[in-house]
């Protein structure tokens, strides 16, 4: 039968996108990570997003304890983790529920059948066995009976418990996936020897049944064949896997390192940007400072106090931390103190959606304080560039000596892509505004004429002490002044610096066409969806849509205005109901901007977007 | 680690060059003139200090020395601070804060810096009303008190703030009078000199909103029967004629008189603000009659710098990353060609 089946040619593929769910105990995230890395390290271009619950420990085999992992590759460009799915693995009853909404009809389904028993398909409400009642008929499924095949694998290694034996099954479905796509299991064997190094049994056990699951599929007649998927053309470089979180807070490490300054971070834990947290703490070799505070305002506090001292300081969020955020905010835009601020962003108001991801923060990175406070918003729009805007955000900070907001979210920070590697030389320089030199007549509020830049004296530099807060500053002295014409020039002069920003950041560029019958515009992490839809509608023929995406929002790219006259409609898109589309309208109100919204916490889909956009020509 | 300097220097050298503009006859004139007659004593170079507020009429307080300082937002100044302090632990931190600065708007700021002990000193200027908002109660404000906002008196219990602290794991915490410079002066050297955080409560007549509310206690004709003076290792005696002291009976501080009942100065407790153990200490905070002044506590305790020093030492010596390069092209890389 092997013999047989080995004369199968592979069917070649562009693009697949597979989805691997299970109970938040069957190690789905290790499975579909493993699955894309061997990809990524094939050469495929991927792009990834993991789906678990908020609960901790959810009951087992329960509908909101399913942890999912989807996974996109293509020997073509991927820009987005897909919509709907090529192949769903699904481990139990509950994760096959929640989850064949994403499976495209006539695709194919794998599931461990041993866990469709009576008491799992309780807890996933089923009432009849979707695999007996004919309810999967428009898919092509494949039933294995997986926890029996583990078991079965492993009965001659010794020293293992049942606990570890019915978990290694995940390891089994790997297996199969592998077979089917015509993978090597050799990265997923290294990873077990790196990992279980002092655990000889489970490099063991994990070895065979990913073996088992492999051979099971060549030989199993019901998969009809196996799919080739060819390395994508990439520029040639040292590429990683990397996370939108981890990409930004490594973006500091280099700005910080490139800068010549210690790096400071404040921060209090929340969904979803906690993960920028955890990996800044590892960092104490490269004299990182990550400082977890009492709480939100203590975080931005802290930051501030850093950088009045000299540091490169930051401070991590989402949504409602930003809001607790705001007063000091406003008090280091007043001290024009360098400071960046990450808001990841999640579903709001309130608590809203800490797990799932939108765009609705951007009025309140703008406006949400007291007075008139205007602050540099940026935004990034893949996992791997959270890297480019983290530096660029220090970059910007350290260079104009006022805070930075830098917006990610939820769908680009928990998902991940290849990185090509940057080394820091490659990467901008750094100037900064500190000052040493005690010049008759200084103030700390002098400024530089091109930037408005206030220098930066900081503590203990001798001859150059001084006083700043947050009560209204003499323009010329910087003490402290209720003259009302001195307040209207210094809230003239906050803004102007920002405003002056757009002649230290990059022109804006459209793609597919520079002019013509639409314009759709985007901003921050939804690149991805946008960037694919356009494409492919040009591909279809529709030549005159052009993409123009915002990554730097106050202020603007120079060059805005002149890109906006040159498409007959402007739509854009957001996940939110329409902020940056109500900014444009203030800033560029010679213009109409059409809207495309959507706030159900879940990015784009493809097909949404391709049919509005024709919909506009 | 503060470095100390050699310089000499006069209290004209920490006086800026803005006008005070606090109400006459205001205690606050006499923390300012003491910080100011201290600070050039503790050899400290005058770029290194820092000094940082909230908001309210003690938070002033840094406009008005010549040193680098910032004044911040209502409550905020421990978060500034702190980060301060750990971007560049050789400077010398100050906190000026108030009642309701520390321990209202600013209260979770407050007992957490406590609890951390990095090296920073806190000055309280307790005056048991708001004054810069004009009028209103204060967390330390007394039961029945009358305010612009309590005009039939205050409902609300007042904190003690010695009690508040000691619970957050304060490792030195003193009180003083505020018309005391004497004993000010030594306090903020010896807050000075600990390494980590000193908390000094000022008790800080306000001569618009809440005049008087320390005179049964801080006035010259009571001061010394209604106050103890606490000194380290010495015995704990007061009393305008020094014959009364303080002994433990049961689970009770009591006052007694030296040749009464046959009690003599050996009987009498011996301040010891070093002990680990808070307990005597919290007794002491409590304590209205006499109420007890000077250095209560003091115990030496390893600083947050201390510890974050040490880790990070220890993961350098085991870490093969020197820069980000060795991080970003460390474990699972591939090529594309």
């Amino acid at each position: 039968m092997i013999a047989n089946k080995m004369k199968i040619q592979p069917e070649v593929l562009e693009a697949v996108v597979i989805r691997f769910v299970g109970d938040s105990g069957d190690g789905m995230q290790l499975t579909g990570t493993q699955f894309s890395d061997t990809s990524a390290m094939f050469g495929n271009d991927i792009a990834t997003f993991p789906n678990y619950p908020s609960e901790i420990r959810a009951p087992q085999g329960s509908l909101y304890g399913v942890s999912g992992f989807q996974v996109h590759i293509g020997s073509v460009e991927v820009s987005t983790p897909g919509d709907s799915v090529d192949l769903l693995v699904a481990m139990n009853p509950a994760a096959l529920k929640t989850n064949l909404y994403a499976l495209k009809p006539g695709h194919t389904l794998i599931v461990d059948t041993d866990s469709f028993n009576k008491k799992n398909l309780e807890k996933a409400e089923y009432t009849t066995n979707p695999l007996e009642d004919g309810s999967l008929e428009n898919f092509r499924v494949i039933e294995v009976d997986m926890t029996s095949l583990t078991k079965e694998a492993l009965k001659d290694v010794a020293g293992l418990d049942n606990k570890t034996i019915s978990r290694s099954k995940n390891m089994f479905s790997l297996g199969m996936v592998y077979w089917m796509y015509n993978r090597s299991l050799e990265h997923t064997i290294d990873f077990f020897n790196k990992k279980f190094k002092s655990k000889p049994s489970l490099i063991e056990a994990n070895t065979k049944v990913l073996n088992a699951g492999y051979y099971f599929a060549e030989t199993l007649e019901l998969i009809p064949n196996s799919y080739t998927i060819s390395p994508a053309k990439m520029e040639a470089g040292t590429y990683r896997i990397i996370m939108g979180n981890t990409a930004t807070a490594w973006g500091f490490l280099a700005a910080a390192e490139k800068s010549g300054l210690e790096l400071f971070l404040g921060s209090y834990p929340i969904t979803p940007a906690t993960d920028i947290l955890h990996e800044l703490v590892k960092h104490k070799h490269f004299g990182v400072k990550a400082f977890q505070a009492e709480d939100e305002i203590a975080g931005v506090t802290s930051a501030i106090g850093a950088a009045f001292a000299g540091d490169l300081a930051i401070t991590t969020t989402s949504g409602p931390g930003l809001a607790l955020k705001g007063e000091a905010i406003g008090l280091a835009i007043m001290t024009e103190l360098p400071l960046v601020i990450v808001n990841v962003q999640r579903g709001g108001p309130s608590t809203g959606l800490p797990t799932k991801t939108e765009q609705s923060d951007l009025l309140q990175a703008m406006y949400g304080r007291n007075g008139e406070s205007p602050v540099i918003v940026i935004a990034a729009s893949t996992p791997a560039n959270c890297f480019n805007f983290a530096y660029e955000a220090s970059r910007i900070a350290l260079e104009h000596m006022t805070p930075v907001i830098l917006l990610t979210d939820g769908y680009i920070a928990n998902g991940s892509a290849p990185w090509k590697i940057k080394t820091v030389s490659e990467m901008p320089n750094i100037k900064n505004n500190k000052i040493t030199e005690v010049k008759e007549n200084w103030h700390p509020y002098d400024r530089d004429e091109k930037t408005l830049a206030r220098n930066w004296a900081v503590p203990g530099t001798p001859g150059l002490e001084h006083r700043i807060g947050g009560l209204e500053k003499d323009a010329v002295t910087g003490n402290i002044s209720y003259e009302p014409m001195n307040h209207e020039k210094m809230t003239v002069i906050r803004e102007e610096k920002i405003d002056r920003v757009k002649f230290n950041i990059p022109d804006l560029e459209t793609e597919f066409a520079s002019e013509g019958d639409l314009l759709v515009i985007g901003w921050g992490g939804t690149y991805g969806s946008l960037h694919s839809a356009v494409k492919q509608i040009n591909e279809e023929g529709y030549k005159k849509i052009g993409y123009a995406h915002f990554n730097y929002i106050n202020p603007m790219p120079k060059n805005t205005e002149a890109i906006l006259s040159k498409f007959k409609k402007i739509v854009v898109c957001e996940l939110n109901s329409g902020q940056f589309a109500s900014i444009l309208k203030i800033k560029h109100s010679q213009f109409e901007f059409l809207q495309f919204n959507k706030i159900q916490g879940l990015p784009f889909a493809n097909n949404d977007l391709i049919q509005k956009f024709k919909e506009l020509v | 680690m503060e470095t100390t300097t050699e310089k000499k220097y006069t209290s004209k050298d920490f006086t800026s060059d803005q006008e005070v503009r606090w109400c006459p006859g205001c205690d606050d004139y006499v923390i300012l003139r003491t910080m100011q007659k201290v600070l050039p004593e503790m050899g400290v170079a005058r770029e290194n200090v820092v000094f940082v507020s909230g908001i309210g009429c003690s938070s002033r307080f840094p406009y008005y020395i010549n040193t680098y300082g910032i004044h911040s937002i209502h409550g905020r100044a421990p978060g500034i601070a702190s980060g301060v302090k750990l971007a560049n632990p050789n400077l010398s931190v100050w906190i000026a804060t108030g009642d309701g600065d520390a321990m209202a708007i600013g209260g979770n700021h407050f007992i957490h810096v406590l609890r951390r002990n990095i090296d920073l000193n806190i000055i309280l200027f307790n005056n048991e009303i708001y004054g810069l908002t004009k009028g209103q109660f204060s967390p330390t404000s007394l039961i029945g008190q009358k305010t612009k906002s309590s005009p039939y008196g205050n409902t609300q219990p007042p904190f003690s703030p010695g009690e508040l602290a000691l619970g957050a794991q304060a490792r030195f915490f003193a009180r003083v009078g505020g018309g005391s410079p004497k004993e000010m002066g030594q306090i903020f050297t010896e807050a000075h000199q600990f390494k980590g955080t000193s908390l000094i409560e000022v008790l800080q007549n306000c001569v618009i909103f809440n005049d008087g509310c320390f005179n049964h206690i801080t006035d010259k004709e009571v001061k010394d029967d209604k106050q103890i003076y606490l000194e380290h290792g010495k015995p704990m005696i007061f009393g305008k004629n020094r014959d009364k002291g303080l002994v433990l009976k049961g689970l009770k501080l009591e006052t007694v008189t030296i040749g009464e009942n046959g009690i003599t100065q050996e009987d009498l407790l011996v301040h010891n603000a070093k002990e680990k153990d808070p307990t005597l200490h919290y007794m002491l905070v409590r304590m209205e009659y006499p109420l007890a002044v000077g250095v209560i506590r003091s115990f030496d305790d390893v600083t947050l710098e201390e510890r974050e020093d040490a880790l990070t030492a220890q993961v350098k010596a085991n870490s093969s990353f020197t820069k980000t390069d060795d991080l970003f092209f460390s474990g699972e890389t591939y090529e594309v060609k």
